[in-house]
């Protein structure tokens, strides 16, 4: 079980928090014209990857907080968290 | 007349304080400090068990819980039995009752040895390749082989036991307290760390503390001695936590880690009372060192499981520390020293030694040496070739191996004896470490895997980490820790060690025989009845990943997961395969270490606490009005309030009469509030359902349909807008947290531009709905001073108001199609407020009504409830709700998917109304809906969702989802029961007042 430090809060256990999948997607602005291909590009396409992954997660037993994590899938090391809208940092 | 092999002295054992126990039905004694293990050799038992496959005798073969035989049933009552005990791990009490598993009529004439017989037709995979054919036939088989399989009964009565769960959290935590666990706790403790030591067994000190030879000396002591003095410093420390008969279970990554900690299973059954059995620990540690020792290996031919065959060292242990020799005939059997070691313990106690069979050729050390000094017969560069005697071994015969190991040559001795002794090296306990995720290395000179990548911020030292010498361990176990501790000296830094052992060793993994390897039963794992006959047959039919061969011979897989076996299983496949060892890798080790009982698991969460509940505020109304509840979500909701004898559907059908002639009331306390606030509150409506809201006036309320990104509808409800910037959002009840979330979700990472607030108060207000033609009399004598006037107020409005002082919002809103009104006020009040419309509804009938007549009211209407009507691939098109999707707004959550290509087909399944022919005919929910009988396949067009039978409409009424169902309005479906076919006609999901008449009635 992870220890995730929120970047709100700190520090906790895994179990007061929620994945939510793959970061860095945006909602289109106009999806209206988008092609069924674009969005369901947007819709369903997600990667599994083993290695660094970034992803979303949020502190729901908590400050329910939505931020970024990268984290290497392989080993489970959590390389970074970040705020939402924060870029993720390049290395 | 059983013997007694009790020796003088024995370092764990009170021999002021008798204990007397039953094994089997029979009455034996042992002391204070044994375990059923040793109080069982004293008294000369060693068969305990039969094994699993073919049923033969078995006996203790461990001193510890590695043991895979002597596993017994322990209590005889219902509740507390439990299967699988470790005879070695279980110390023994007052009353204790154990008895041998896997065996009928008894352990000594078991009906079930002819398996033992029949071996020859019960090889590797004997159930996968028998019991295939014919296909059909498998359900009358598994009635049989379910009846034989299995060890141990489990218990037939509820637990009544407590257990308890406990979060820990330190700098340091040490698993095992042998020698290198006691150093590195006093290290790590005398260095301020907050430090815990857990140790599976009742005492401290590993096999050190009841080393008293002269060969090992630290410091001029004998080791033991030494240890000793160590154990009462540290003991004295206040940083350090010991807990022993602690075991770890699991060991998880970010060093989170389980143990079970056993408070009572050794106390006497009168001094258990209200006490916790297990604490289940879940410790969190920035450091974790691990110190779990090794396990002694056996060793492997033919017959080498008989009872009598014990590790050299568990007959070291029985005899130092417990005060028992395991037989008068002793021989010992090694390709290693430390059988030595166990010799010079018993020439030390006076016990008989026969023989010591060495495989190895030359050999020169100090301990040898003594020995032979004692006139004890070696046999060097020997093997043992088999063992005799059913039920205890008795003699064995013995064969020179070949230079190359791999024959037996030269003439058979046979030798006499009651207790054979081996040892096959060291297995670095190395399980707990790649349960964390720790790689591998594998070492060559002595065949050990050892850990070499570490997952996390952790160590291993000592015998776990390959140091197996007295030398070796207090060398390395203080140099690793001032590096790992970042310390600067301990104060063990300037030991003086002497330590005989020398490390030379003949490694063969399956010893020859002068039989071939299909006449011999050379067992490698015990509990399973696994032999190295069956391993080679997988690898000849195929097989070559140590997993596969693992499954396919279920070497491994019994419950001490072959703790001593499975290095053979992987030797005698690298051998066969021609793979290197550290090629092929170790079959996974996953947690329990040891077995766990659910107790210990589930801790408190047991009934009431099992899964929390959630009570409205109206709830002991209920209880007080004897109604019957059923589980929505978390919530405990009122389903039906039965009279007399009244079953539930004559208690649904009087409810739903009354709601529509009279009055009805609900407890709609559960349903989702989420109060939203801000200047863009409207505008975040509006792009979260699928209608417009910008244009609703203030004091208004709408229904919203709310859909996910996919296009499929997610929840539903009312939402009422409270002030210009002011709304509160009902939702389902199971639906809430999801809907709360979503929304968050958004707010947060989509549109943070938006001045937007939410707050979840759904248990802030409690709801009170009355609904029926008589509901405007009711609410106007509860709240006399509001106009109810259609003029004032309207259906689809709201307005605040106060019952006495107190504030409550007033919703006329329908989810029943008669004329109603929801009272939503501050959650302390919902009790008091209900009894008052009560009161004031007696006179007009007004009657409590469930989640079940709420559910037929609304099928009446054709109303959907989402979760029971939708199932995820429901659009609002296919619910036949176009009317609810805006056509003008430009975007909204699940606008897009609306014309994928998918969405827009004709031929979805869609809602519809479902008429029986037979009006009295109610459908049941699920059943499958087709249009031709005849066809094979039959083709699926869908199922029913929603089936009642209405007392208002006096007919049977049901929804369902039906492929192209908008278009079959009239058309004649049937539906396919067990016992009869039943016609239905497609028909208007709205079966009664279409024009909502009612509303204002």
């Amino acid at each position: 079980m992870f220890i995730i430090n929120c970047p709100y809060c700190g520090e906790r256990e895994q179990s007061e928090f929620k994945a939510g999948g793959e970061a860095h997607i945006v909602r289109p602005k106009q999806p209206t014209e988008l092609s069924d291909d674009e969005w369901a590009e947007y819709l369903f396409m997600r990667k599994n990857i083993k290695g660094i992954q970034f992803e979303r997660w949020n502190h729901t037993h908590g400050c329910r907080k939505w931020f970024n994590m990268v984290r290497d899938t392989s080993n489970d090391e959590i390389k970074a968290v970040y705020k939402m809208g924060e870029k993720p940092p390049v290395d | 007349m059983t013997k007694n092999l009790r020796l003088k002295t024995g370092k764990a054992i009170d021999e002021t304080y008798r204990i007397s126990f039953k094994f089997n039905g029979s009455t034996y004694y042992g002391f204070k400090g044994d375990t059923l293990a040793s109080a069982l050799l004293a008294n000369d038992i060693h068969l305990i068990g039969r094994s699993f496959k073919y049923h033969r005798p078995r006996g203790i073969m461990t001193a510890g819980s590695e043991e895979p035989n002597a596993i017994v049933q322990l209590h005889n009552d219902s509740s507390r039995t439990e299967p699988n005990v470790r005879a070695t791990e279980i110390e023994i009490y007052e009353g204790l009752e154990a008895s041998s598993q896997n065996c009928w009529p008894s352990v000594n004439f078991d009906i079930g040895g002819i398996n033992n017989l029949l071996s020859p037709l019960l090889p590797a995979g004997f159930y996968y390749k028998t019991f295939m054919w014919p296909a059909s036939f498998w359900e009358k088989y598994e009635y049989f082989i379910r009846r034989s399989a299995g060890l141990g009964k489990s218990p037939t009565k509820p637990d009544p036991d407590i257990y308890e769960h406990k979060y820990i959290h330190c700098d340091v935590l040490i698993i095992g307290a042998g020698i290198s666990g006691i150093m590195a706790a006093k290290i790590a403790a005398k260095n301020g760390l907050k430090t815990l030591l857990v140790e599976e067994k009742p005492n401290l000190g590993g096999s050190t503390i009841y080393q008293n030879s002269d060969h090992f000396k630290i410091n001029n002591q004998n080791s033991g001695s030494w240890l000793e003095k160590e154990i009462n410093e540290i003991k004295k420390l206040k940083n350090l936590e010991i807990k022993t008969r602690t075991s770890v279970a699991a060991f998880h990554g970010y060093n989170f880690l389980l143990a079970r900690e056993n408070l009572t299973d050794h106390l006497p059954m009168n001094q258990r009372n209200d006490k916790t059995r297990h604490k289940l620990l879940k410790i969190r540690a920035k450091k974790v060192i691990t110190a779990t020792g090794s396990i002694e290996r056996p060793m492997i031919f033919d017959n080498n499981d008989r009872p009598g065959i014990l590790l050299s060292s568990a007959i070291k242990k029985f005899a130092d520390y417990f005060g028992v020799a395991c037989g008068e005939k002793n021989i010992l059997f090694t390709n290693n020293d430390s059988a030595y070691e166990t010799a010079i313990s018993l020439i030390q106690k006076g016990i008989n030694i026969e023989a010591i069979i060495d495989n190895r050729e030359e050999v020169n050390s100090k301990l040898i040496y003594e020995v032979e000094k004692n006139n004890i017969k070696i046999f060097k560069g020997y093997t043992v070739a088999n063992t005799f005697g059913y039920k205890r071994i008795n003699k064995i015969s013995i064969m020179q191996l070949s230079k190359d190991g791999q024959k037996v040559v030269g003439p058979k001795i046979i030798l006499s004896c009651d207790c054979l002794g081996v040892s096959g090296g060291w297995t670095p306990a190395v399980h707990l470490f790649t349960q964390s995720g720790g790689k591998l290395k594998f070492r060559e000179d002595d065949q050990v895997f050892l850990p070499n990548i570490y997952p996390s911020d952790q160590l291993s030292i000592g015998a776990c980490n390959g140091d197996f010498t007295l030398d070796e361990i207090l060398r390395n176990t203080p140099k690793s820790l001032i590096k790992y501790l970042k310390i600067k000296n301990t104060d063990y830094d300037n030991l003086e060690v002497s330590s005989s052992t020398n490390k030379s060793k003949r490694n063969i993994w399956l010893l020859p025989s002068d039989k071939i390897l299909g006449k011999t039963k050379s067992f490698v794992d015990y509990q399973n009845d696994a032999t190295a006959k069956d391993i080679k047959l997988a690898l000849r039919e195929g097989f070559r990943s140590i997993e596969h061969v693992k499954r396919y011979t279920t070497t491994g897989m019994g419950t001490d997961q072959g703790k001593l076996g499975n290095m053979h299983a992987l030797g005698i496949v690298s051998e066969t395969a021609g793979a290197k060892m550290g090629e092929l890798g170790t079959t996974t080790f996953r947690p329990p270490y040891t077995p766990l009982t659910f107790g210990t698991i589930v801790g408190r969460n047991v009934g009431e606490y099992f899964d929390i509940f959630r009570k409205t505020p109206i709830h002991d109304w209920h209880i007080d009005h004897k109604a019957e509840f059923e589980n929505v979500g978390q919530w405990k909701r009122a389903w039906y309030y039965p009279k007399e004898n009244e079953n539930m559907h004559d208690a649904v059908q009087r409810e739903s009469k009354a709601a529509r002639e009279g009055a009805g009331i609900l407890d709609a306390s559960t349903l989702g509030k989420i109060d939203i606030q801000g200047t863009d509150a409207s505008e975040f409506l509006n792009r979260i359902y699928t209608n417009a809201w910008s244009k609703l006036a203030v004091g208004k309320c709408r229904y919203g349909l709310m859909l996910n990104e996919d296009g499929m509808v997610y929840d539903d409800g009312v939402t009422t807008r409270l002030d210009e910037n002011h709304y509160i959002m009902t939702t389902t009840t199971g639906g809430a947290a999801n809907v709360m979330g979503k929304l968050e979700d958004y707010l947060q990472t989509e549109w943070p531009e938006l001045d937007v607030y939410l707050t979840s108060v759904t248990d802030h207000f409690a709801t009170v709905s009355v609904c029926g033609p008589n509901s405007k009399k009711i609410v106007s004598q509860v709240i006399p001073d509001l106009d109810l006037s259609d003029e004032n107020f309207p259906h689809m409005s709201f307005k605040n108001a106060k019952i006495g002082n107190i504030n409550c919002r007033v919703m006329r809103i329908s989810f029943t199609g008669e004329h109603s009104y929801e009272i939503n006020i501050q959650a302390n009040y919902g009790k008091s407020v209900w009894e008052k419309c009560m009161e004031a509804g007696k006179d007009y009938n007004i009657t409590p009504y469930g989640t079940e007549t709420m559910h037929l009211l609304r099928a009446e209407k054709g109303f959907i409830i989402v979760g029971q009507d939708t199932d995820a691939t429901m659009t609002p098109i296919d619910l036949q709700m176009d009317w609810i999707v805006s056509k003008k707004k430009y975007d909204f959550i699940g606008k897009r998917s609306l014309y994928r290509s998918d969405t827009i087909k004709e031929n979805r399944k869609q809602l519809v109304g479902l008429l029986t022919d037979d009006p009295n005919e109610v459908l049941e929910e699920g059943a499958q809906i087709v249009a031709d009988i005849n066809k094979s396949p039959i083709e699926m067009l869908g199922h029913v969702t929603s089936s009642y039978y209405s007392p208002n409409l006096k007919k049977s009424i049901a929804l369902g989802v039906v492929r192209g169902g908008k278009n079959m309005m009239g058309q004649k479906l049937i539906i396919p029961m067990e016992k009869k076919n039943i016609n239905v006609i497609v028909a208007d999901p709205v079966f009664l007042d279409k024009e909502n008449k009612r509303l204002n009635a």
